[in-house]
């Protein structure tokens, strides 16, 4: 047999192999929670994909209307519940700019402090994913214990490990003792770096890595523009865009931090970005841990944040304040607002409206995923399949947000 | 007013709004600041040029958001805001149209793609049409929902809950059944307005009855035959049962101008004296 027969197609020539339709997911591991994606194949190569979310949707925005705004806090918890406080933070400076109210500065550090280590175990989880997608087992096992070590002093400072519901409107809801912000700093300086550095060069230069990374997805930067990207899907476009940075809330006007961009917009530069923004975080969560003053750690409005429960069991006014507060709740101006916060996955957002009682009248929570998985037909048009994983690793995508 | 908040501190709104009302002209129907948000509602069918306007000529590049907001009370009774943000000069704002459940919105797909979910979004929960969109499928919802769940006439426990079936093998939809009542916890102040009656209020307000219910005799207890056998039987062994005594009863006293007066009894009045005045001997 000469080898010209063996390069032959296994078809007499004149068949065509028509498109066939995979269902990806909604269980499939690589789907990050429940997605299911009807991709169009030709061969090995997608044609289209029709992503169907909605599988988590729970209806939460609803369930906010029926519920004062002390009560809904804890559902943005379970919104992303890879990075609850960064979903708390938008929705407390919401209700914070309808009331107009004044946060004292060491509340607004422990936000700033508490939003960044959030930001690092939400990397953690994302690029050991990312990474396992694609391949490599060992870095998620790694980062994993970066992760423990956060949800440690999440529990530490809020008694919680991942829903928190710490971040309060006036503050957060408790002070934290002074040997979590020594621990903290010593993980600092120490662990977190150490370990997420040996994880990282496993990856950063490997062959299969970037074999399977480099030049997948590109995204040229109008296209981010127009799908409306967000966060470090925006940035490795090129474009340094970081809502920390260009519209700071709390302090992070005070905090020294680079906004690291891509340059290519590919999967790799995603990656990359959110491994130097781990790095920042830990600068952040450093400037705060030495400049945090001492202090109030809540607003003294009494007609918003509660008294403690040790001044209750003293003061016959707090002991009212304190019945109100978690009866009724406080009300809010009428009004409505759109506050964006940048989350670890990009804009957050929260449009509130309120009609001045104690409910929210409407909370529209702005998923960063939407935008992201609904360009993933474009992203996706033309690559392989396996490419897809990567793509969706890549996107940092988590249903509970996406659905709500 | 001095800013206190410590909320995302975007450009200035200076001056803002008056360059955009410059240039929108008669397709902008009400602008107003608030609580540092600048709030522009504009013609509905002329919300494509609206947002086309604003892209390129006034730098919004990004659409972050559509939302819908529904007031029952309104003659047009949903609101879609469109949220937009300027990465160039770090600024937002926010685009309102009002729509009907029968008169579409146009799509803004055409301006940009990322529009296409976020307006499925829309009519999935409120059932705003887009006139344009290419695809308006329910997005978040179950396959094969029916209504608009955001509305706010829908109830929060919604209408259908779903099970697996053991018998049928698949998970099967039924009317939903709640073990207890949904509980809606108002704790507004009575004194403030609450919209609810407080326990007993409601008697007030009930009409006197023309014929009220009366009960003649002990054993008519008015709660039913089962009832009225249960009073009539003796209390105590030994005691007698109530008679009915409807015939020998004396009838209601006549007034008083027809009536003579009392006769004096026939018979000697038991005497209570001792049970009326004290006993001289204990004294």
């Amino acid at each position: 047999m000469s080898g010209l027969e063996l390069e032959q197609s296994p078809t007499t020539g004149d068949d065509t192999i028509s498109n066939y339709t995979i269902n990806f997911g909604p269980q499939h591991p690589a789907a990050h929670g429940v997605l299911r994606m009807v991709m169009e194949l030709d061969g090995e190569i997608i044609e289209r994909i029709d992503p169907h979310v909605g599988l988590l949707h729970r209806g939460t925005e609803k369930l906010i209307e029926h519920k004062t705004y002390l009560q809904a806090l804890p559902y943005f918890d379970r919104l992303d519940y890879c990075s609850p406080l960064c979903m708390e933070h938008s929705y407390v400076l919401a209700i914070e700019k309808l009331l107009n109210i004044e946060v004292p500065l060491r509340a607004q550090y422990l936000r700033v402090l508490f939003a960044e280590l959030t930001r690092i175990s939400n990397h953690m989880l994302n690029l050991g994913s990312h990474v396992m997608d694609v391949g490599a087992m060992t870095p998620n096992l790694w980062m994993f214990e970066i992760r423990e070590d956060c949800m440690n002093f999440f529990e530490r400072a809020s008694g919680a490990r991942m829903h928190s519901a710490y971040f309060r409107p006036g503050g957060v809801h408790q002070d934290v003792p002074l040997k979590l912000l020594t621990d903290l700093a010593d993980w600092l300086d120490g662990r977190a770096p150490e370990l997420f550095d040996d994880a990282m060069s496993l990856v950063v230069d490997n062959r299969i890595f970037k074999q399977r990374n480099v030049d997948i997805a590109k995204v040229s930067r109008e296209d981010a523009i127009a799908w409306g990207f967000s966060g470090p899907m925006i940035r490795a476009a090129g474009i340094p865009w970081d809502i920390r940075k260009s519209q700071p809330y709390d302090v992070y006007g005070r905090m020294d931090f680079e906004v690291p961009v891509g340059t290519n917009s590919d999967c790799y530069d995603r990656m990359l970005v959110r491994v130097e923004e781990v790095r920042q975080s830990m600068r952040i969560m450093k400037q705060c841990l030495a400049e945090m003053p001492d202090g109030p750690i809540a607003s003294d409005d009494r007609k918003v944040v509660p008294p403690k429960r040790g001044e209750m069991k003293q003061s016959m006014e707090a002991l009212i304040h304190h019945f109100k507060l978690y009866t009724e709740g406080f009300h809010v101006p009428a009004g409505e607002v759109y506050v964006a916060t940048e989350s670890p996955k990009g804009e957050f957002g929260v449009y509130l409206v309120s009609d001045g009682s104690n409910k929210p009248y409407r909370c529209k929570i702005r998923p960063t995923a939407f935008s992201h998985l609904q360009a993933m037909d474009f992203m996706c048009k033309g690559h392989m399949l396996p490419d897809a994983t990567a793509i969706l690793g890549a996107i940092d995508v988590v249903f509970g947000e996406c659905d709500r | 007013m001095t800013v206190l908040h410590p909320a995302p501190r975007y450009a200035s709104n200076e001056g803002v709004s008056a360059a955009i009302s410059a240039a929108l002209g008669d397709m902008l129907l009400s602008t107003k600041e608030e609580h540092g948000e600048i709030l522009l509602t504009v013609a509905r069918d002329r919300i494509e040029d609206v947002l086309r306007l604003l892209r390129d000529e006034h730098e919004y590049q990004q659409l972050m958001e559509i939302a819908g907001v529904d007031y029952p009370s309104r003659p047009e009774r949903f609101e879609v805001v469109y949220m937009l943000l300027s990465l160039t000069r770090n600024h937002r704002v926010i685009v309102k149209v009002t729509a009907g459940e029968k008169t579409p919105v146009p799509t803004v797909t055409t301006l940009w793609p990322n529009a296409g979910w976020l307006e499925r979004e829309v009519f999935d929960l409120y059932g705003v049409l887009f006139s344009g969109n290419p695809d308006l499928r329910r997005i978040l919802t179950d396959y094969g929902f029916e209504g608009h769940p955001f509305r706010k006439d829908f109830p929060l426990t919604g209408y259908v809950e779903l099970r697996y079936s053991e018998e049928d093998k698949r998970v099967v939809y039924e009317p939903v059944q709640l073990a207890q009542d949904l509980r809606q916890f108002d704790f507004m102040s009575p004194w403030e307005g609450a919209d609810y009656v407080l326990p007993g209020d409601e008697k007030a307000d009930v009409p006197p009855v023309a014929d009220p219910k009366t009960t003649d005799g002990p054993n008519k207890t008015g709660a039913g035959a089962k009832a009225d056998a249960k009073a009539a039987k003796p209390v105590s062994e030994g005691a007698p049962a109530e008679k009915e005594a409807a015939a020998k009863e004396p009838g209601a006293p006549k007034p008083t101008e027809d009536r003579p007066d009392e006769l004096p009894r026939s018979e000697k009045s038991r005497d209570t004296k001792g049970a009326t005045e004290t006993d001289k001997d204990i004294e």
